[in-house]
């Protein structure tokens, strides 16, 4: 109980610094901010290898790893896809630089 | 979990580095000339975690793993390469029904785990499997459906039946009847847990099928908050802090987003979830009848090429219109044409333009205008008063005096872009439909007002072709 206790401090405390960063980011950027923050989400990823990597019967490791392929493609997905669009906006205009 | 004492440490050393580098990477996300770098910084964090984490002491089978990250890495380098810049906000809802399920099957394991007697059922884990699962799965069959709406695969309309709601409602009264019945159960049981999965997925089918396409940027937000609230759950049952401190990042960050897009849409989010908008309202469709009595002054290419040339300055306002007809270069041209002719070209960007929040100005940035040229609502609108013309490609309500003025309006007290405030305004439009809220404009009845109907891409093309034929005057 006292781990769980641990871990709402955690999760409250994240929420805040969530919520003050967020704030921040200008409207321009707020596909490339979904995107990214998607790819982020895709640490769930961490815990499907734990799932797959323990090895406690077919049916477990089969759930591991469908749950790797799934959070991989999102980690990976993300964050190309956010760099593609950041590279454009990243782009100076003509005659400059 | 019998650990020497130093081994937690060396795991979660490398999880507390991951979540700072997270942080630092959505700090960086606040300029478009840092924000590169921050995203690198995230995908090194996310390696770092993933490093950590096959080192770990408990991980015995690494062939499969390795096999789902290549294959996972291989179908997500390909993704990312291949898909469209207007195709985005699909792609965003795939991903977020990919992380959603991926939490769901990593929770549901664990519920597996129990029934076979491999790991103790406290009632709190249970609760956290239970959480994790439902909206795990939710977020999964939800993208889904949202996916399939945005790419026109089933109709963006919002369905509606009878009784939509009670169905709803007795579906979700029966997922909390069956979480907290396993929750207090002595013993585990696999197949009420099964049914309770199932009943999660159809849930999310259920509550988005009934939620109209224009209505799409408002539920990815949120579903991009869900998928963070899956991982943060996951991260509970698994008691993982990076999970958990990561979950809570991106469930703030989708529900900021939500908010953002609900106040600019001038709706709640119980309305956008639960209210079937745009149940009755097309898609597109052919001109609907005009207003008798009232008449718009129609304009020629020819014309508003003119007008546009010899200005000033011109705001240009795209709309969803502009992105579904895929006319960002088109006008990236019009602007280049108008000002080789020295006229001002801004952008004015409602926060709703597009198909998500944001979206339009990655359309424009993939079109190459210079991102300084695209301009927030709040620091244009008062600029409109001394612009020559606005030109309004595709958009509608987002430009509808009524929400200043009427507030007999669905749309009063809506934010919108005053362009009516401009000295002359050219509307390029497919026909006299009203916009998504159902509502007459205004605006295009107005004394200063121009009617340019026909494609948004054909428009703007015509319009390129006079404005450079012009270019000697």
């Amino acid at each position: 109980m006292e781990g769980l206790l641990m871990a709402i401090y955690i999760f409250v405390l994240a929420v805040f610094v969530g919520f003050e960063l967020i704030t921040k980011i200008p409207q321009i950027l707020h596909t490339p901010l979904m995107s990214g923050t998607n790819a982020i989400s895709g640490i769930t990823l961490i815990g499907a290898i734990v799932v797959a990597g323990r090895l406690e019967g077919p049916l477990s490791t089969t759930f591991g790893v469908v749950a790797i392929v799934l959070a991989t493609v999102n980690a990976v997905g993300g964050f190309l896809v956010t760099d593609r669009m950041l590279r454009m906006f990243q782009r100076r205009p003509e005659g400059e630089s | 979990m019998n650990r020497a004492p130093f081994v937690p440490l060396l795991i979660d050393v490398p999880y507390l580095i991951t979540a700072v580098l997270f942080i630092f990477a959505i700090k960086r996300l606040a300029s478009p000339t840092t924000a590169r770098s921050g995203n690198a910084l995230g995908a090194l964090g996310m390696l770092i975690a993933v490093i950590a984490t096959l080192l770990h002491q408990e991980i015995l089978g690494f062939q499969a793993i390795l096999a789902g990250l290549v294959v996972g890495s291989a179908i997500g380098v390909v993704a990312a390469r291949t898909v469209k810049m207007t195709a985005m906000p699909q792609m965003v809802a795939v991903l977020n029904g990919l992380g959603g399920g991926a939490s769901a099957l990593v929770a549901a394991d664990e519920y597996l785990r129990i029934a076979a007697g491999a790991a103790t059922a406290t009632a709190d884990v249970v609760l956290t499997i239970i959480i994790g699962v439902l909206v795990g799965a939710v977020t999964f069959s939800g993208s889904v459906i949202a996916f399939g709406k945005l790419q026109e695969v089933i109709t963006g309309r919002a369905v509606t039946y009878p009784l939509q709601k009670t169905v709803n409602a007795l579906l979700f009264a029966g997922i909390v009847a069956a979480g907290g019945w396993l929750v207090v159960a002595a013993e585990p049981s696999p197949s009420l847990f099964l049914a309770f999965s199932f009943a999660s997925l159809l849930l999310g089918v259920l509550l988005v099928v009934p939620i109209g396409g224009a209505d799409m940027p408002v539920v990815i937000a949120f579903l991009n908050s869900a998928t963070g609230i899956a991982a943060a759950a996951t991260g509970f049952v698994l008691r993982n802090h990076a999970l958990i401190i990561v979950g809570a990042l991106v469930g703030a960050s989708g529900l900021i987003l939500t908010q953002i897009m609900c106040r600019a849409m001038n709706r709640s989010l119980v309305n956008v979830l639960f209210g079937a908008f745009g149940a009755a309202v097309g898609a597109n469709g052919a001109a609907a009848g005009r207003e008798e009595g009232r008449t718009v002054r129609e304009v020629t290419a020819e014309d508003a090429a003119i007008l546009l040339g010899y200005a000033r300055s011109v705001i240009i306002v795209p709309g969803y219109g502009l992105a579904v007809a895929q006319a960002q270069h088109q006008v990236r041209d019009l602007a280049n044409a108008l000002e080789a002719r020295g006229v001002e070209v801004r952008f004015a960007i409602h926060p709703v333009a597009g198909r998500m929040p944001g979206h339009m100005n990655v359309l424009l940035a993939e079109a190459n205008v210079p991102y300084d040229q695209l301009v927030e609502m709040e620091r244009i609108n008062a600029d409109f008063e001394r612009t020559d013309v606005a030109l309004v490609i595709g958009a509608n309500d987002v430009v509808n005096p009524a929400a200043r003025s009427d507030p007999s309006s669905p749309l009063y007290g809506m934010p919108i872009l005053d362009v009516d405030r401009a000295k002359h305004v050219i509307v390029l439009k497919r026909g006299m439909n009203p916009g998504f809220a159902g509502v007459e404009n205004e605006l295009f009845f107005q004394e200063n007002t121009r009617m340019l109907f026909g494609d948004a891409k054909s428009s703007l093309t015509a319009l390129v072709q006079e404005a450079k034929a012009m270019a000697g005057g």
